[in-house]
């Protein structure tokens, strides 16, 4: 299973998660586990996703989601899984 | 599963802390392109630099994209042209096409540093490990990437003097040669005692006579990290401080590993080691100098410097090792003042001299690094300072190198600059006494009791 992480930081406003979960459905990206917090304003989440059934390259979905999130005022990233299960698990 | 507070500590430490993967370096062995024909020899590198690292550059930048870290820098090592070029130069001009042919196809294949432009001497040079040192100012002069390396002692062999005294006079001619460029060819130029094969960090890096055909190499760096993670434990015993020193470079190292991995398993070419070196850089919160101050010190030249920098490489060595399944390079913390905003604050301020250096290096990698010196310092005592760094890598077992700036036209109280991840340094003032007769003396200084352990 190609695993990501998906977090989206910025101002809380209508529709974030909505819109970047349209997104990940139309390239057929599943969503395992989603956990949320508000901060004084701000909207901060993390998604962990399923890329194995998605046809698109890595570098081309980051983009797009990066797009989506400039679209709605919110600072999207994507990154593969390993960079944290390397760092925080042994 | 990873949950939400682990990743916002990963990306505060990219994004907040200036961690980041310093380099990846390719090791490639030239040995196949040796050739009597100084036209041949230099087709077949060329050929052999641009065919092996094609894809290293746009490898490093998928890797950084997809697992959001930023990868510094992309460069190439590659086996001493001293013994390349052996069979086919006959003067130093004949070395400089090969600086040429380096700085061309590192261009061409988009690395910003290519090393390898070195001699092995530590104890005596050929007439072709001659040649080459010979020709190093011309070659530094003439090119932009190239990076130049001499080893000139080991703790097997001793200390080459007659390479020490001839280096003094390079370095000064280097100098003179970039004198309207701030000198800045000898920013691209190391002497070494104990020089590693397999060391991935530049102006030092070259593909040892031991390594395979080709390998990958990883630089990793975090002393922004290292800091922001002291600060929460400010007045805690040495205990918690070592302990947090090593989770940290765990953490770190950890960064270096997967990328290594990622690089080598991409281009198909052997992972060689995780270099687990604290390398700062002129950005502001990334600093070694910052670290120790943290640790409790006005600035870094203070007493108890010498202490703190121990037992933060020490440390870091402890956390990183086991974070990685080949460590190797350096790996320590380097102290170079022009690229530590730290350190450069430090020596204008009077707490930093190179003597305070000296010391520093005994304990930590790798040596007397990125130090502008007055332009007029004589050639004897560029080469005394050299002995006396060789000396503490030859009786420690350990490596030490000298990166010194002759800022010719300059002198203390002026500054050098060289812009980018290199910065700006203040001449620091050097002891005037002579050491003319001593590095005057032919030979060799003999390798130490401690090397006769068979």
């Amino acid at each position: 299973m190609k695993k990501a992480i998906i977090t989206v930081v910025g101002q809380d406003t209508v529709g974030i998660i909505a819109k970047i979960c349209t997104y990940l459905a139309e390239e057929k990206i599943n969503i395992l586990d989603i956990s949320q917090t508000i901060v004084s304003g701000y909207f901060n989440m993390m998604m962990i996703v399923d890329l194995s059934g998605c046809s698109e390259n890595f570098e081309k979905i980051a983009d797009s989601l990066e797009k989506t999130g400039t679209q709605i005022g919110v600072i999207v990233k994507c990154q593969r899984e390993d960079i944290f299960d390397s760092m925080h698990r042994i | 599963m990873i949950n939400i507070s682990e990743v916002e500590e990963t990306n505060d430490m990219i994004e907040k802390e200036n961690l980041d993967v310093r380099t990846i370096t390719m090791g490639i062995s030239l040995f196949s392109c040796i050739d009597s024909d100084l036209d041949r020899l230099n087709a077949n590198v060329y050929k052999r630099i641009t065919t092996a690292a094609k894809d290293l550059v746009k490898t490093g930048e998928d890797i950084s994209r997809e697992y959001g870290i930023p990868i510094v820098n992309k460069r190439i090592s590659v086996t001493p042209i001293a013994m390349i070029g052996s069979a086919a130069c006959r003067k130093p001009e004949d070395f400089v096409t090969l600086a040429h042919t380096m700085d061309r196809a590192a261009k061409d294949v988009g690395v910003n540093l290519i090393g390898g432009y070195s001699a092995l001497v530590s104890k005596g040079m050929t007439a072709a490990d001659e040649l080459l040192i010979r020709s190093i100012p011309q070659a530094l002069a003439e090119t932009e990437r190239v990076c130049s390396s001499v080893n000139v002692g080991s703790t097997k062999t001793g200390i080459n003097m007659d390479a020490v005294r001839l280096i003094g006079q390079i370095i000064l001619e280097t100098a003179e040669r970039t004198k309207e460029r701030d000198s800045v060819g000898c920013m691209k130029f190391v002497v070494f005692c104990n020089a590693p094969d397999d060391n991935p960090f530049m102006a030092g890096a070259f593909h040892g006579v031991t390594e395979a055909d080709e390998i990958i190499n990883v630089g990793v760096s975090g002393p922004g990290v290292v800091k922001t993670a002291l600060e929460k434990v400010r007045g805690e015993s040495f205990e918690v401080l070592c302990e947090t020193i090593k989770k940290t470079a765990f953490k770190v190292t950890r960064v270096g590993q997967l990328v290594a991995k990622e690089a080598s398993q991409r281009l198909g070419v052997p992972f060689g080691i995780v270099d687990l070196s604290l390398a700062p850089t002129p950005a502001i919160g990334d600093s070694v100098a910052d670290i120790l101050c943290e640790i409790g010190l006005e600035h870094a030249g203070a007493p108890g410097t010498t202490a703190a920098l121990a037992l933060l490489n020490d440390q870091v060595k402890k956390g990183g090792i086991m974070a990685s399944s080949y460590v190797g390079g350096l790996s320590g913390a380097f102290i170079p003042v022009s690229e530590d905003q730290g350190m450069i604050d430090a020596v204008e301020a009077g707490a930093l001299t190179l003597e305070k250096l000296e010391a520093m290096t005994c304990v930590c990698s790798v040596g007397l690094d990125m130090i502008a010196i007055p332009g007029d310092t004589k050639a004897t005592t560029i080469s005394g300072i050299i002995a006396d760094e060789m000396a503490i890598g030859m009786i420690n077992q350990k490596t030490t190198a000298v990166r010194l700036i002759p800022a010719i036209g300059k002198t203390v109280g002026d500054k050098v600059e060289f812009g980018g991840l290199f910065g700006y340094a203040p001449i620091m003032p050097v002891n005037q006494f002579s050491c003319d007769a001593f590095v005057g003396r032919t030979g060799r200084i003999p390798a130490p009791i401690h090397s006769f352990k068979n």
